[in-house]
C-alpha cells in the first residue's frame, strides 16, 4: 500500500482530488445532457414528424470524434474544462433522446386514458405516469452516456491536461512510472462500473414495482 | 468564421498533399487501422452474438462483458499497452477492439433474439437446419439492427484511431498531435476536419450497405 496512491506534484492534485475532478467533468454533463433532452424527447413524442430528422441529426452529431470536437472547441472556450464537457454533453444529449423516446412511447395508450380518467392534467400526468413508466429505458441509456463519458474524460489530457485521471498518463509516460498508467486506467474503469452499478440500483429504487430476478420486460431498450 | 479560416488554409496549402506527412499518406494509414481493427472486432463480435441470439442463452454473461469491455478507458489503455508492448499495432488494435466489439456482440445478440418467432418456427417446421434457420430467416430479418451495431462500432473505430498518433503511429490523429505540440492551429483543425469528415463518410457507408443488403420485405414492415 505504501505510496501506491502518491502522486508527483506537477498533477497539482492528490489522488482523491482526481477523482473528484473526473467524476465531476464526467457526470456535469451528463446532467446538462439529461436536462436537455427531457424537453427534445417530449417535443419529438408529441410531433411525430420530427423524431426522424432529430435521431439522423444525433446520428450525425455522434460521429464526430471527441477529440475533434475538443481541439475546435479550443477556439472558443480555451483549454479549459469547458472545452471537455461540452463534447461529452452533446454525446450524452445524442444517447438519452432516442432512450426517452423510446421509454414516453412505450406507456401503454390504456394507461394514459387511465391517468386522464383520474382527473391528471398534462403535466402531472407526464411527471408522475410517464416519466416512472420510461426510467428502465431512461436508465439505460443514462448508464451508456455516464460510461462513456468517464472513459473519454482522460482524453482531455491532450488539450491542455484537463483529463483529470487521465493526466496521470502523459505523467505515467514521460517519467516512465508505469505504476501511474495502471493507475489511471483502473480507476477509470472501477469509477465507471461503480456509477453503472449505483444507477442500476437507483432505478430499482425508483421503480418498486418492477419484476425482479433476471427477468427482463423491456427487449429492445439497449439497442445502442 | 475562425475555424473555417484556418481549415481553408490547411486544405489550400499544397504543402499538405504529398510526402510522408501529405493528407493521403495519412488518411491510409487511418483506414489501414480502422479496417484491421473493424475486422477483428466483426470477428469476435458477430458469431458470438449471433449464435448467442439463436440459442437465446448467455444473455447475462456477455452483457456483463459488454459493460466491463465499455468501462476500460481507451485511451488509457493505449498508453497502458504502449508501455507494455512499445511501438506498434498491436497498442493501437487492443483499444479499438475492446471499443468495438460490445456493440457489435450486444445489437447482434439483441436483433436475433427479438425476431419474430413465428417465421422461425415455420422454417423449422419446414425441415431447415438450424444453420439454415440463423443464415436465411433470423439473419436477414435481423440485419438492419445488427447493421446499426456494425456502424456505431465502425463509427467508433474511426473517431479513436486518432489516439494511435500519441504513441507515434500515424493516421489523421497526427495532425491534431502535432498540431498541438507545434501550437499549429490550423493543422490542429485541419486534422480534425479529415476525422470527422471520415466519421461521416463511414456513416454514409452503412446507411448505402443497408439500403442495399436489406430486403425490400424487412424494411417495409419497419
Amino acid at each position: 500500500m505504501n505510496g501506491l496512491f502518491d502522486l508527483p506534484s506537477d498533477l497539482q492534485h492528490s489522488y482523491p482530488g482526481l477523482v473528484g475532478l473526473h467524476l465531476r467533468e464526467a457526470l456535469i454533463p451528463v446532467a446538462a445532457g439529461l436536462l436537455l433532452a427531457l424537453p427534445v424527447a417530449q417535443l419529438c413524442v408529441r410531433l411525430r414528424w420530427l423524431y426522424a430528422p432529430v435521431l439522423g441529426l444525433t446520428t450525425v452529431l455522434y460521429a464526430i470524434p471527441s477529440l475533434a470536437f475538443f481541439v475546435v472547441l479550443i477556439d472558443y472556450t480555451g483549454q479549459t474544462e469547458t472545452t471537455v464537457m461540452i463534447p461529452l454533453a452533446v454525446y450524452s444529449l445524442v444517447v438519452l433522446v432516442p432512450a426517452i423516446v423510446d421509454g414516453v412511447r412505450s406507456v401503454p395508450q390504456e394507461t394514459l386514458d387511465a391517468a386522464t380518467g383520474m382527473g391528471l392534467g398534462a403535466v402531472r400526468r407526464y411527471f408522475q405516469v410517464q416519466l416512472p413508466i420510461a426510467a428502465p429505458a431512461i436508465v439505460a441509456g443514462l448508464r451508456v452516456a455516464c460510461v462513456s463519458s468517464i472513459s473519454l474524460v482522460s482524453v482531455g489530457m491532450l488539450i491542455g491536461n484537463q483529463g483529470a485521471l487521465g493526466n496521470m498518463l502523459y505523467t505515467g509516460m514521460t517519467y516512465g512510472r508505469p505504476r501511474l498508467i495502471w493507475l489511471s486506467v483502473i480507476s477509470t474503469a472501477v469509477l465507471a462500473v461503480a456509477v453503472d452499478a449505483l444507477l442500476v440500483l437507483a432505478l430499482r429504487l425508483l421503480t418498486p414495482w418492477m419484476p425482479r430476478g433476471g427477468a427482463r420486460p423491456a427487449r429492445k431498450a439497449a439497442a445502442r | 468564421m475562425n475555424v473555417l479560416h484556418f481549415v481553408g488554409a490547411f486544405f489550400g496549402d499544397g504543402a499538405h498533399w504529398h510526402g510522408y506527412d501529405g493528407i493521403p499518406t495519412r488518411l491510409l494509414e487511418h483506414l489501414r487501422y480502422s479496417l484491421v481493427a473493424f475486422a477483428i472486432a466483426a470477428a469476435v463480435g458477430l458469431p458470438a452474438g449471433l449464435l448467442t441470439g439463436h440459442t437465446g442463452r448467455g444473455g447475462n454473461v456477455l452483457a456483463f462483458l459488454a459493460t466491463a469491455a465499455r468501462a476500460l478507458p481507451s485511451f488509457g489503455l493505449l498508453v497502458l499497452m504502449f508501455v507494455l508492448f512499445g511501438f506498434g499495432l498491436v497498442p493501437v488494435m487492443v483499444p479499438l477492439v475492446v471499443l468495438a466489439v460490445p456493440p457489435i456482440l450486444v445489437t447482434a445478440y439483441e436483433a436475433v433474439r427479438s425476431v419474430d418467432p413465428s417465421p422461425v418456427d415455420a422454417a423449422r417446421g419446414m425441415g431447415m437446419s438450424e444453420s439454415r434457420v440463423l443464415f436465411q430467416v433470423e439473419l436477414p430479418v435481423a440485419l438492419p439492427v445488427v447493421l446499426g451495431g456494425l456502424r456505431s462500432a465502425a463509427v467508433q473505430i474511426v473517431s479513436t484511431a486518432t489516439i494511435a498518433a500519441y504513441v507515434s503511429l500515424g493516421g489523421l490523429g497526427r495532425y491534431i498531435i502535432d498540431g498541438l505540440y507545434q501550437h499549429d492551429y490550423e493543422k490542429v483543425v485541419g486534422g480534425a476536419t479529415l476525422v470527422a469528415a471520415l466519421a461521416l463518410a463511414t456513416l454514409a457507408l452503412f446507411w448505402a450497405a443497408g439500403r442495399l443488403a436489406v430486403s425490400p420485405g424487412v424494411r417495409r414492415a419497419r
